[in-house]
């Protein structure tokens, strides 16, 4: 039986000027899924998750987000989408509760559910004992679980999640990739990342685009019934030289 | 709750949480109650000695009213642009906007909520600027359908100033850069004006597309319709460029 498809991108395109950025990206996201997308500094990642999240407009291509064309009812699509920007989008000068209760109230939340979702994600995201602090105030880590936070309040479908893990100390590390995992358990989570060590520890599919072309994707169980005796590193190193020297 | 007002409101409650329009609404007060003072002072000690015997006579409503509210509309002319850079090129430099662009809202509707919490800031501005016209009703009479034209005028002023900073600031990710260009198109609209009224080059274009030939007759207590035209107008008109500029932003990215 065929897993419900949250998230399905078809033949995505995107130039800038000449430079053609997105090169026909397609993917898929099922539900209950992590997928990793895994590519080197400047190989359209970014690009390619402000496509998906209606921040930018693509050359040419479709994006379905739970059966929905982002493209033709984008207010409609965008309900379904919780989106943590590579700098997590926060107002400085306003309080953790009070920035949530902002966001919930954006995504069409009711007066009367406001209260209980950002407790909900104050929670979820280990930051009640912050929740009156001003987040201009809070460390990085704690300002990168409030873009979390923001992102998921409106229990969305699909998270779209831009390098989480930035900047972050190990420890904030680990307690975000657990954050991650646990909201895998009810989301469809896609991240993007440069680092191997994370896709390894969180995701279960990983698609690998280098200068904006798809070299690889599959499950990571997949990988490494195939080879076995290669780390994911290995392969990585190996299909982002062989597209250079193509 | 709708969108626009929610966006409204809370745009219009973070101006409150950094010193900054408190500053701003502090020093304005200030300066222009030295103003109020000073047209006061004028009133009393020239024109009223003036006055005695004249036909036409001028009244405090004249002397003092009308100016004190030009003189707001000049002050805000350097004070918006500072709000309106906030706006768009404030949060592109703080990377924000992108919470509004990825909500479920139309750029329509962030555009007017954000447009909606400056005439917020604005009615502030104009109600702390009437009471000093205000207080005079304690020791004078005023003509108040004057005072109540000019505070009209200066709120639609000032709301024409906000809809073009607003859409400047759409432009750029530099809120210097965003103040700076608004602050001299809204100059610009001033020298037009006087331009127009110059002897060597008076133009009646000039006239009619500056904000203040628009403003007097409202401080003449006159309010015409197509003054009020002038300003739905240019709102209206650089409210639609913005959305049109953060759509077409979407698409060349």
């Amino acid at each position: 039986m065929p897993e419900k498809k949250l998230m399905q991108v078809h033949h995505l395109h995107r130039y800038y000027h000449q430079h053609h950025a997105v090169n026909d990206i397609s993917l898929d996201l099922a539900k209950g899924e992590v997928l990793g997308l895994l590519g080197r500094n400047g190989a359209g990642k970014s690009t390619i998750m402000q496509m998906l999240t209606g921040n930018l407009a693509p050359s040419s291509g479709t994006i379905m987000i739970n059966g929905v064309d982002l493209l033709e009812q984008p207010l409609l699509a965008k309900q379904a989408l919780g989106y943590l920007p590579e700098a997590p989008p926060l107002y400085h000068d306003m309080r953790i509760i009070e920035f949530l209760s902002y966001c919930a109230r954006l995504h069409d939340i009711e007066a009367a559910q406001v209260k209980p979702a950002v407790e909900r994600v104050l929670a979820r995201c280990d930051l009640e004992p912050m929740q009156q602090r001003l987040i201009g105030n809070l460390s990085k880590g704690y300002q990168q679980r409030v873009g979390i936070a923001q992102a998921i309040i409106h229990e969305p479908l699909v998270i779209i999640l831009d390098e989480p893990t930035v900047g972050l100390d190990p420890i904030q590390l680990q307690s975000i990739r657990q954050l991650i995992k646990a909201l895998a358990r009810e989301h469809s989570v896609m991240l993007s990342t440069h680092i191997l060590q994370e896709v390894e520890a969180v995701c279960d599919r990983v698609h690998i685009i280098n200068e904006g072309k798809t070299v690889f994707n599959d499950t990571l169980i997949a990988l490494k019934q195939h080879q076995e005796n290669t780390s994911l590193d290995r392969i990585f190193s190996a299909l982002v030289r062989t597209e250079e020297v193509l | 709750m709708n969108k626009i007002t929610l966006i409204g409101l809370t745009e219009f409650k973070r101006l409150f949480n950094s010193p900054l329009a408190w500053s701003l609404l502090a020093i304005l007060q200030f300066i222009l109650a030295m103003m109020f003072l000073l047209l006061i002072d004028e009133f009393i000690a020239a024109t009223q000695t003036e006055n005695v015997g004249q036909e036409i006579a001028f009244g405090v409503t004249d002397i003092v009213v009308s100016r004190l509210y030009l003189w707001a509309g000049v002050m805000m002319l350097l004070v918006l642009p500072i709000l309106t850079m906030r706006s768009f090129a404030q949060e592109r430099l703080d990377k924000s906007l992108l919470l509004l662009t990825s909500s479920p809202l139309s750029f329509t509707q962030l555009v007017l909520g954000k447009y909606l919490a400056l005439l917020l800031f604005i009615l502030v501005v104009v109600a702390m600027v009437s009471l000093m016209p205000l207080s005079l009703f304690l020791g004078t009479t005023l003509d108040f359908g004057r005072v109540l034209s000019s505070a009209l005028g200066l709120f639609l002023t000032l709301s024409s100033f906000a809809a073009a900073g607003l859409y400047i600031s759409s432009l750029t990710a530099q809120p210097i850069i965003a103040a700076i260009s608004t602050f001299g198109f809204l100059l610009l609209l001033v020298v037009l004006y006087l331009s127009g009224t110059s002897n060597t080059s008076n133009s009646e274009l000039f006239i009619y597309l500056a904000h203040i030939s628009h403003f007097f007759s409202f401080t003449d207590g006159l309010i015409h319709s197509h003054d009020l035209a002038y300003y739905v107008l240019f709102s209206l008109l650089f409210l639609i460029l913005t959305v049109r500029r953060l759509d077409n932003q979407r698409l060349q990215g």
